[in-house]
């Protein structure tokens, strides 16, 4: 594999980081995150959604006038995200996972990853390339994902995918529960990423 | 009454950025200072209140199972709920569009102020966001879809206007170097939505 292929799929993991570096994508990756089996469903659909839209937006690049672009990308974007509520809407397993994101599904599509990676990669590279981009972003943007809701489902509500994992004597605390404290956690989050690659940190 | 209790509830207990993280990005990006703040604010309060009824219109009276009764008996089985997405980004895309051509030919001074603004909004996750809880809330007259959208758009500009003023006061903290920027707007985020939980449970 050569050095530049590499570097698109490695840098949005760590270093170009979406939501912790670039911070986009915030929105919907805080609500999703008070349990471990939304937020990895959640991450599968961006991924998905992400790598296909920059294909398919990489492929129409060379007919898409410049000043309806937006309205053109975010067509085929909501195209993808219909795709993916309609199959999580169908499965069996997934029907209540889809209730319970509501409308975080739908709002994929105003997720700035998605347009942010199309608008800066996809509209000037070749489709493979792209594709790559895209699933790259979502597979940085999971893994932040499953990290603030692995805390707060551990700390919320002590268990992990459902399971038991704390003891039952553990009282669970409410406050990880709560939309605020996945703003603190991510913030922490932030902290310690900077603290650790200091070529980030902000004058 | 029950407009009031709506109103007041949607700025302060379902605050779109506290208690739903709506329109985050724009959110964090946009708030340095006071001045870019009130001028996004502003706009997505505008756009809001166009589009969340229009929306609820198309839903109404074409999208959602059985709207498509007046055009005859036989389309009273038609779903098409399925392409709310589509049809709910392209209105907002679309409005976006067309108020920024309008505003550019008759009020340039309106225009260079907000103008920038504008076509952030079409991607800003509150004006889809608000359409698609208009659609899972069920409003019964189109009286509520306005009342909504007015409180939501209140409550993120009253959220950002906040923040920015915060902010700029923040700058001549002495934050840890790793926090500074974007870490310690997170932070102080999260004490804001704190504050913010005090309304929850309000019964008007």
């Amino acid at each position: 594999m050569d050095k530049k292929l590499k570097e698109t799929i490695l840098n949005p993991i760590l270093k170009g980081n979406p939501i912790t570096v670039l911070i986009l994508g915030i929105c919907s990756s805080l609500a999703v995150t008070v349990q471990l089996k939304g937020a990895l469903v959640m991450a599968i659909s961006v991924t998905l959604v992400t790598g296909l839209s920059s294909l398919v937006c990489s492929l129409l690049r060379n007919s898409i006038p410049m000043r309806v672009r937006i309205i053109v990308q975010l067509v085929v974007v909501a195209m993808m995200v219909i795709l993916v509520d309609q199959v999580l809407k169908a499965g069996e397993g997934t029907y209540a996972i889809d209730k319970q994101l509501s409308v975080y599904i739908g709002l994929i599509i105003t997720n700035c990853i998605v347009m942010g990676r199309i608008e800066a990669f996809a509209l000037g590279n070749k489709p493979i390339p792209s594709l790559l981009d895209g699933l790259a972003n979502g597979v940085g943007y999971g893994l932040i994902l499953i990290i603030v809701a692995f805390f707060r489902e551990l700390l919320g509500s002590g268990t992990l995918f459902g399971l038991r994992v704390l003891p039952a004597a553990y009282v669970p605390n409410n406050l990880v529960i709560l939309p605020p404290f996945a703003l603190i956690l991510l913030g922490c989050i932030i902290w310690a990423h900077r603290a650790w690659d200091k070529d980030l940190q902000e004058k | 009454m029950e407009y009031i209790s709506l109103f007041v509830k949607s700025i302060f207990v379902d605050n779109m950025i506290f208690a739903y993280f709506l329109g985050m990005c724009s959110y964090l990006a946009v708030s340095k200072n006071v001045k870019t703040a009130n001028g996004l604010g502003l706009a997505v309060i505008f756009v809001l209140f166009f589009t969340l009824p229009i929306n609820w219109v198309l839903n109404t009276y074409v999208l959602q199972p059985g709207a498509l009764k007046w055009l005859g008996p036989q389309f009273a089985e038609v779903d098409l709920s399925f392409l709310s997405f589509i049809v709910f980004i392209a209105v907002i895309a679309a409005f976006v569009q067309i108020v920024e051509m309008i505003v550019e030919k008759y009020l340039p001074s309106l225009y260079s102020s907000l103008g920038i603004f504008l076509p952030l909004i079409a991607v800003n996750c509150s004006i889809l966001g608000g359409s698609l809880f208009m659609q899972q809330r069920d409003f019964p007259t189109l009286g509520e879809p306005l009342v909504y959208a007015l409180g939501s758009g209140i409550g993120w500009y009253l959220a950002i206007v906040c923040l920015a003023a915060i902010r700029e006061k923040m700058s001549y903290s002495n934050v840890p170097a790793p926090l500074k920027g974007v870490g310690i707007t997170f932070i102080t985020v999260g004490l804001m939505g704190m504050a913010f939980m005090i309304f929850m449970g309000i019964q008007l």
